[in-house]
């Protein structure tokens, strides 16, 4: 609802920002129905541009992602918006987020035809928007790959995206070392994973397994659910019954973790110890007051796109990263899977995203 | 599991033979299916699956589809079809889980809801009635629209509940059987008493066997058509606020897929997808045989794949036994 159509240029950008920032337009519809803040705009995390922070030659940034059909991408497209709104001599222009890989190919077109500066782009399906990364390529804009890869380096100048294996391979290293603590010997480790079919998701069972393997536990009861809360309620109250004892417990994603927690609140079971996906703001509240079990959850942050503009504002003026000896700005960029918990809560509250 | 006996006897001597489920091969075939399942559950898992707490998370898990099932049957049996029953559960959800519907208590949240449901089943209604669209293409209409409304309402967040009434309502229980599936056994009971005790169920049946015939005998089709869709997004509305128990939040993503799971269950319950045929009891079987059949597969820790396969494979046997039946009964 706040993003504007593509070719259409910011105009009024800073009439814009006055107006209460980019959510809202979306205030307008949340006056009466939503429970989305009406100022989450302005609390998205943005990076510090440190000694790259003085204003260089102006630059069109295009962007393009899915629809924010889930707390994590809508977060995607809100951070983007808020990093270019720090740059006063960045133009923004946002295509509306969509799920039709044939519609965002015309999209990311258009910016194309539009003669953007710099495009970043998170495509909905990596595969199928690889031909049209390459074609922005050719035609001598940089193209910002966010989070789900192109099929081939051509299509990209740089890479940047979360670290699906490490994710799982970090709560399965902080799920052991708490067990160990507790000198629990024979764990029963359950795990509520996401779509199955996804790469992302067997990347992240991949690395819990193996994480869990290398201090000799292993994966029991496992459920998939749909990355909504619905699914993970419905696969959770199943998993509870079939697990009447658990150690621990994995869910992969937060926003299906309300179901998830909702589901544990119903059994009432509260034996063991549960670590979140992805890092919403929910779920930190959650962990910081401490009363549920979920003790921890490790990020896969939609921070990703905040760096994606400020990275390609820097691509778009010619410049490095500070602090990095290179000259230029590097081709692959990924994020760590930082695990947060009760003592760390306060300094990732700002990379937390409502769900 | 009471609902695996043989139905109660006084359902018999009712004149017609759809109301004779106790001597329908097909409900007694589709009793045995789940008679077997539940066989296998409690071989499988022998400590856990015959447990109250087992028992009371199938039927809660198979509450909300149970209800939408109630809904979808009475939309086959009339003849027609309505894919849009997942989206308005997602619609009616998040409606009433908005902070402005939140703000003013428990009560209008519930009401909300039902409106909503309502609502949304009497528009599919008059398109269909009235509008002569085909029941496919104005249920489908609403399928997409629902959905987009649901998102744009809901800033496609997940909207939690504040409110602590409504979740102690929903969430509790009386009696020591949870509010869900009092509710369900509500919905289920009402639904069978108006579709084989009242008029508006034999006018249902009734349309659904031969339109012009209903027509010429008086019956007022077309607005019997718009209320058998209404009472289908009413059963949505009441599902909605189920999942928003379950799950402690309204979500545009509520509802995905009830619609064929709906479908599914109406039509290994024995309904003809063509319509003047069908029974409440068999789409109970129908949803139950779905939610044991997933819980007996989580119990036992295997892939949801190997899950979909098995359902696919039930889905056909019931239609096939189904058929069978049909010929039998035909004499051809």
């Amino acid at each position: 609802m706040e993003v504007i159509m593509a070719g259409q240029p910011f105009l009024g950008r800073r009439g814009f920002l006055l107006g209460g920032a980019a959510v809202g337009a979306g205030a307008v519809l949340a006056g009466c129905t939503s429970n989305t803040p009406a100022n989450s705009a302005s609390n998205a995390p943005v990076a510090d541009a440190g000694s790259n922070a003085q204003p260089g030659k102006p630059i069109t940034i295009g962007f393009s992602a899915p629809a924010a059909d889930h707390g994590w991408i809508a977060a995607i497209t809100k951070n983007a918006k808020a990093q270019a709104q720090k740059f006063s001599e960045v133009k923004f222009t946002a295509t509306e987020g969509t799920n039709d890989v044939n519609q965002q190919i015309s999209q990311v077109e258009t910016l194309i035809n539009a003669k953007v500066d710099v495009l970043v782009i998170l495509p909905f399906d990596g595969k199928a928007l690889t031909a049209v990364g390459r074609q922005a390529m050719d035609a001598g804009i940089p193209v910002i790959n966010l989070d789900r890869i192109f099929d081939t380096p051509l299509a990209y100048r740089t890479w940047i995206g979360g670290d699906n294996y490490r994710m799982g391979v970090n709560a399965g290293n902080y799920l052991a070392a708490e067990l160990k603590k507790k000198n629990v010997a024979n764990p029963i480790i359950g795990e509520v994973a996401g779509i199955d079919s996804l790469p992302l998701t067997q990347e992240r069972s991949k690395g819990f397994a193996d994480a869990l393997g290398r201090v000799g536990f292993k994966v029991g009861p496992r459920v998939s659910a749909q990355f909504t809360s619905e699914s993970g309620e419905q696969q959770t109250a199943n998993l509870l019954q079939g697990a009447p004892k658990l150690d621990a417990l994995w869910n992969h994603d937060d926003d299906q973790g309300i179901g998830v927690n909702a589901a544990i609140d119903t059994a009432g079971r509260k034996e063991f110890i549960m670590v979140g996906g992805a890092g919403s703001k929910n779920m930190m509240n959650l962990i910081k007051a401490d009363s549920a079990p979920i003790k921890a959850t490790v990020l896969y942050s939609p921070s990703m796109a905040s760096t994606a503009v400020a990275l390609a504002r820097l691509l778009g003026q010619g410049k490095g990263i500070g602090d990095l000896a290179e000259h230029d700005v590097p081709a692959e960029i990924t994020t760590y899977s930082a695990v947060v918990t009760k003592e760390n809560v306060d300094q990732y509250l700002d990379v937390g995203f409502d769900s | 599991m009471t609902e695996t006996q043989a139905p109660p006897q006084e359902a018999l001597p009712t004149e017609r033979k759809r109301f004779a489920f106790a001597a329908d091969p097909r409900l007694l075939g589709l009793a045995g299916v789940l008679v077997v399942l539940c066989l296998v559950g409690q071989f499988t898992r022998p400590e856990l699956f015959f447990t109250e707490s087992n028992i009371s998370t199938i039927l809660r898990l198979a509450a909300a589809i149970g209800v939408v099932s109630v809904g979808m049957t009475f939309v086959i049996i009339s003849g027609g079809i309505d894919l849009s029953v997942g989206s308005m559960v997602g619609l009616a959800g998040v409606w009433l889980t908005t902070l402005a519907t939140q703000s003013y208590g428990p009560w209008v949240m519930v009401l909300c809801g039902l409106a909503v449901g309502l609502g949304c089943g009497l528009v599919n209604g008059v398109l269909v009635a009235y509008g002569k669209v085909v029941p496919f293409i104005a249920t489908l209409a609403m399928y997409v629209s629902a959905r987009g409304l649901a998102e744009r309402i809901s800033g496609r967040r997940t909207q939690v509940v504040a409110d602590q009434d409504f979740l102690a309502f929903f969430r509790g229980g009386f009696l020591g059987i949870p509010t869900l599936i009092w509710l369900f056994a509500l919905v289920f009971a009402v639904g069978w008493v108006v579709l084989n005790r009242t008029t508006f169920g034999r006018r249902t049946y009734a349309v659904g066997g031969n339109i012009e015939a209903s027509r010429l005998a008086g019956i007022n089709v077309k607005r019997h058509l718009a209320l058998v869709y209404g009472v289908a997004g009413l059963c949505c509305g009441i599902a909605a606020l189920m999942v928003v128990a379950r799950t402690t939040a309204g979500a545009s993503t509520n509802g995905m897929f009830y619609e064929l799971d709906a479908i599914a269950a109406v039509v290994i319950g024995g309904t003809l997808l063509t319509g003047g045929r069908g029974s409440l009891i068999g789409t109970l079987v129908g949803v139950l045989i779905f939610t044991v059949l997933s819980n007996i597969f989580t119990l036992n820790n295997l892939d949801t794949d190997i899950q979909n396969i098995a359902k696919g494979v039930i889905i056909v046997l019931a239609v096939l036994l189904q058929f069978r039946a049909g010929k039998a009964r035909t004499g051809s």
